[in-house]
């Protein structure tokens, strides 16, 4: 027997109370009838007895205290999965807004996951050759990894991820088991219609499922944009062994819609009234990046986040630093200086770089030179506050070396063309013959023997 | 049943039953359907709460909530050692076994391996009276570790009944005793022990041996004690996981357990790839068979990732009681912090600083305490040293888990940020760290390794204390400004940071450092600088000594000297005099 239950206690924000609801479990989404005309969803978050709390994904306007007939499920958000889903768009909750009708679903999973067992899971060790030298050597992308890029607004990261996208090479991977999974959360309309054109350009755009929050829709199915995407992400991956690409963007205006909902519930707040869950929150969408035994796909992730005032502490950025394997930072002044990609080598980081590298994967000298590099450019910067102070004409003659050093390595290195791929070798050839420009005693973490092969006098 | 009610509300991870008296406080239940483990939290006379270590979705008002009669136990017995649990003891490969590569909500496995024979040896006979904490059997968990079965604490009497020495399941029963009581206990191959409370010991020892991790920063100028507590905390990327790990494989402890309470998946799979490939130096085992790890992941339920720590600890005082010396890294003890604030919240407690509630301190303060070096009932020593990676909220080191965790550990090994990005690893900074074991070690430092080793310590901490205030006046006019004196010591800092201080994790020799070499090593820095000081105090010039490139060999001095070939020091100290007396 089918309950409908007629109005509403309480309405606040997104949340609806009702009360005198038998047999409602939790998570359970809900059906919501307003004036007959018009049905949106809502999801059970909190139980009371008979009085339920029920979060609505579009909104509650128009919705009065007598309007409304709901409906429970009886079961969680699910997303409908098939094969088919590959080149379809969906919007921010899953349901498809490109015309071509609904998904016909072999399988329904719940959007939430269920966690990967630590014991499952396949330490990433293939490497990604993204073509872009400050990523390839300093921050490897690792298949299976989930690397965020810290960026700013009005920085240049849709501009990087669209050239990770389009130059990425994944061994193993084809056009046949290569899949990306782009999630729009809170951006523009022009810049999902940027990356749209972009995946269109490279090619790839029937191996891209995107799913479209705008800035405009509903603040409440953003909360639920990520898992989906990743639910399908998963299902591509390890049911049918593809490599898939997540980008997600833009986490910021997630984690605030994640606040938005929290406050309108009454939550007490954490750090500049984040939820004191948001690191679990975080977790549970990062974590589900990935590589199981058993099965030969994966789950990369790209999520990119915008620093708030570019302060690299807010609670964003530092949450997420401290889940995700790295991150790469993007920094104003470069990009102020023209340079393109502005990454800011020092701050950035692949954690698991270090066993996807080397002998094998790149070259063997790739670990000493990424650490030279590392070392070399970080004297470069304490020489230039020492310049800044008393001048660069008083520099000894070390830190002058080290003064030009920085100039060309952040010209030639870090600078490249948004069409420029270069591959493995180049770059690390590159990074020696800028090291070159150092005293040869200055580079103390190469042994001799590597000294010998790659400094060039 | 009798203590047995239903579930009235639902959020999160909290759960209510209403009007119901026959819980108590702390006691383990299992909720709904699927039997999902919970714990109470909180009675009143109206609500009960109930926090649930699983997902929560599904569940509705009026499922079962059925009560266990006992606080949150683990099993300890044999089986612990080379496993992987989740933060409340279940063991994921048998949980893989069951549900494949996702783990499904209220998966009923045994803790520990029932069905496998263990080849016991008897170590009592009828008649003996046993006290609690008493060795009544031992059997071989691993080849390296001897599995010492001791009766329970709680329980003592005299020895009825003996089975003979043979093999037996954990369940099986070996030994029987009759109690003063005139009650028999059988007493099997394992035991329960409630996680929150901690074993007792007969009498606490003071922190005198050192633990020794063969990392140069840590042994030299910020050693630990066995039994002692560190801190180490540093932001994102700055190495507090690469640290932990570099403990866990290095430091001369018998047992290992490494807690990774709210960490990354692709972290706990690689502890599990390098471990059991990585051979122990002393045992010649791979290092597994000395570890257990506990991994509940950021993405695993909440409830139980503030259990994990417990759990942890409770292992690690079993294996102490039997004797052992054990070390448990927890990574991190912020996600710990951070579970704690998040039921918090949903119990709408009052929250204190940052959101965190009141009791953070005190629970901080009671999981530290359970370490510790003690005489322990079964007769022998044992000792649980436990480090805690913190992770600063925006590398804060004024944040109240860090500040928190300082009043209560002796150690503190600050990871710095700007030592991370120029990849200076391990990147603790000598200025913000401090260990509080230099008094209860010396002894053991000078008996076994001479005075000389405290004196070397103490100069290369002064040197590093001038440098950092000479680098003060550096960044103001330059180095170039600098008297040659002076100019030596920079010189001399750099080689002990850049040749001493940075240790390569990934180099063969370097990744662990006996305490002979570390003590070599700071000798020939020493030896350098004082013969350099000699001859500059001559007024002749530094630049002299520096186109020796005398500096630069010490520097490197830590790969081109294996650790076996220590007499290669004495050439180093050979060449310096005869280079130097050239010119002086």
């Amino acid at each position: 027997m089918i309950i409908d239950y007629v109005g509403v206690k309480e309405i606040n924000g997104s949340l609806i109370v009702m009360d005198g609801v038998k047999g409602v479990s939790n998570e359970e989404i809900v059906d919501i009838c307003i004036d007959n005309t018009t049905t949106r969803q809502g999801r059970v978050v909190q139980i009371e007895g008979e009085k339920i709390v029920i979060q609505v994904f579009e909104g509650t306007r128009r919705i009065s205290l007598t309007n409304t007939k709901t409906r429970l499920t009886g079961h969680p958000m699910e997303m409908p999965l098939s094969p088919e889903i590959i080149g379809r768009v969906l919007d921010g909750a899953g349901r498809p807004i490109d015309g071509l009708g609904d998904i016909f679903p072999v399988k329904k999973e719940n959007i939430n996951g269920t966690p990967i067992n630590p014991v499952s899971r396949i330490y990433p060790k293939n490497y990604i050759n993204t073509g872009i030298s400050t990523i390839d050597t300093l921050m490897t992308l690792i298949r299976g990894q989930k690397l965020p890029i810290f960026s700013g607004s009005g920085m240049k990261h849709n501009d990087l991820a669209v050239q990770i996208v389009r130059q990425a090479k994944i061994s193993g991977a084809d056009n046949t088991n290569f899949g990306i999974v782009f999630a729009a959360m809170g951006v523009q309309k022009d810049v999902a219609e940027y990356f749209k054109k972009s995946f269109e350009e490279s090619g790839v755009l029937s191996r891209v499922v995107m799913l479209l929050n705008l800035s405009n829709d509903p603040i409440i199915e953003r909360t639920l944009t990520p898992r989906c995407a990743l639910t399908i992400a998963e299902y591509l991956a390890f049911e049918l062994d593809m490599h898939i690409l997540v980008i997600m963007t833009d986490m910021t205006s997630y984690a605030e819609a994640l606040r938005e909902f929290s406050s309108s519930k009454g939550e007490i707040p954490g750090r500049k009234g984040f939820p004191g869950y948001l690191y679990s929150d975080l977790a549970s969408l990062y974590e589900r990046a990935g590589m199981i035994k058993g099965h030969s796909g994966s789950v990369t992730q790209i999520p990119i986040l915008t620093m708030p005032n570019d302060d690299i502490t807010h609670p964003i950025p530092d949450l997420t630093g401290y889940i995700t394997e790295g991150q790469i930072v993007l920094d104003r002044s470069l990009q102020g200086q023209g340079l393109y990609p502005p990454v800011s080598v020092l701050p950035s980081l692949s954690r698991l770089m270090k066993d996807g590298i080397g002998e094998g994967y790149t070259r063997s000298d790739h670990q000493t030179l990424a650490n030279q590099l590392f070392a070399s450019y970080a004297k470069v910067i304490d020489a230039r506050s020492l310049a800044s102070v008393i001048g660069e004409e008083e520099l000894s003659p070390t830190d002058k070396k080290y003064i030009e050093f920085g100039k060309l390595f952040e010209s030639k290195f870090v600078n490249q063309g948004f069409n420029e791929n270069r591959n493995i070798e180049q770059s690390l050839d590159l990074g020696w013959e800028l090291l070159s420009a150092l005293p040869r005693a200055e580079l103390d973490r190469v042994d001799d023997a590597l000294l010998d092969k790659y400094y060039k006098t | 049943m009798k203590n047995s009610n239903v579930i009235y509300g639902i959020n999160g991870p909290v759960v209510t039953v209403k009007n119901a008296d026959c819980f108590e406080m702390m006691e383990m239940v299992y909720v709904g359907e699927q039997k999902l483990v919970g714990e109470i939290i909180g009675i009143t006379n109206e609500f009960t709460t109930i926090q649930v270590y699983e997902e929560t979705t599904g569940l509705k008002p009026g499922d079962s909530v059925t009560g266990t009669g006992a606080p949150m136990n683990v099993l300890l017995g044999p089986g612990i050692i080379d496993n992987i649990f989740d933060g409340i003891e279940r063991p994921l490969k048998a949980i893989e076994k069951q549900s494949g590569a996702f783990i499904n909500r209220g998966a009923q496995v045994s803790s520990l391996d029932d069905k496998k024979l263990w080849n016991v040896t008897i170590k009592v006979k009828v008649g003996d009276q046993l006290e609690g904490g008493q060795i009544y059997a031992v059997l071989p968990e691993t080849p390296i570790i001897e599995h010492r079965l001791m009766v329970h604490p709680d329980l003592s009497g005299e020895v009825i009944k003996v089975m003979p020495d043979g093999e037996y399941r954990i369940f099986d029963t070996v030994v029987v005793i009759r109690d003063c009581n005139g009650i028999d206990h059988n007493l099997t191959l394992c035991q329960k022990w409630p996680i929150r409370t901690s074993r007792p010991v007969k009498e606490r020892l003071a922190s005198s041996l050192p633990l020794i991790t063969g990392q140069r920063i840590i042994d030299t100028l910020f050693p630990i004690a066995k039994g002692g507590t560190a801190a180490i905390p540093g932001g994102f990327g700055t190495g507090k996981t690469m640290t932990q790990h570099q403990l866990a494989k290095w430091c001369d402890a018998d047992i290992i357990i490494y807690v990774g309470c709210g960490e990354r998946g692709n972290e706990m799979s690689q502890v599990l790839e390098e471990f059991s490939e990585l051979i122990d130096p002393k045992s010649q085992r791979p290092m597994t068979d000395r570890t257990v790890l506990i991994a509940n992941t950021s993405n695993m339920p909440v409830a139980a990732r503030e259990a994990s720590i417990y759990t942890g600890i409770t292992l690690g005082e079993y294996y102490r009681d039997m004797g052992y010396h054990v070390a448990m890294m927890a990574d991190s003890t912020s996600r710990w912090a951070e579970a704690l604030r998040e039921i918090s919240g949903r119990l709408e407690e009052m929250p204190a600083e940052e959101g965190f509630p009141a009791y953070l301190p005190s629970r901080l303060a009671e999981f530290y305490e359970r370490s510790g070096r003690a005489k322990v009932l079964s007769g022998g020593e044992g000792s649980v040293t436990l480090i805690g990676a913190v992770s600063p909220q925006g590398s804060d080191f004024s944040e109240p888990v860090t500040q928190n965790t300082k009043r209560f550990t002796r150690c503190f090994w600050a990871l710095d940020k700007s030592l991370a990005y120029a990849r200076h690893y391990p990147a603790i900074n000598w200025m913000q760290s401090y260990s509080e074991y230099f008094n209860d070690l010396d002894t053991w430092f000078r008996n076994n390794l001479g005075s000389d080793f405290i004196e070397y310590r103490n100069k290369i901490s002064a040197l590093l204390q001038e440098e950092s205030s000479l680098m003060e006046i550096v960044k103001l006019i330059g180095s170039d400004v600098l008297p040659d004196d002076q100019k030596l010591i920079i010189e001399t800092a750099k080689v002990i940071r850049v040749g001493f201080l940075q240790q390569n994790a990934f180099h063969a020799d370097d990744t662990y450092v006996p305490l002979e070499k570390q003590k070599l090593m700071m000798k020939t820095i020493l030896h350098l600088y004082a013969k350099s000081r000699d001859i500059v105090a001559k007024n002749i010039p530094l630049s002299k000594i520096l186109k020796f490139g005398l500096f630069d060999k010490l520097t490197k001095m830590k790969y081109d000297i294996p650790n076996s070939k220590t007499e290669i020091f004495d050439d180093y100290i050979k060449e310096i005099d005869e280079k130097l007396a050239a010119i002086s």
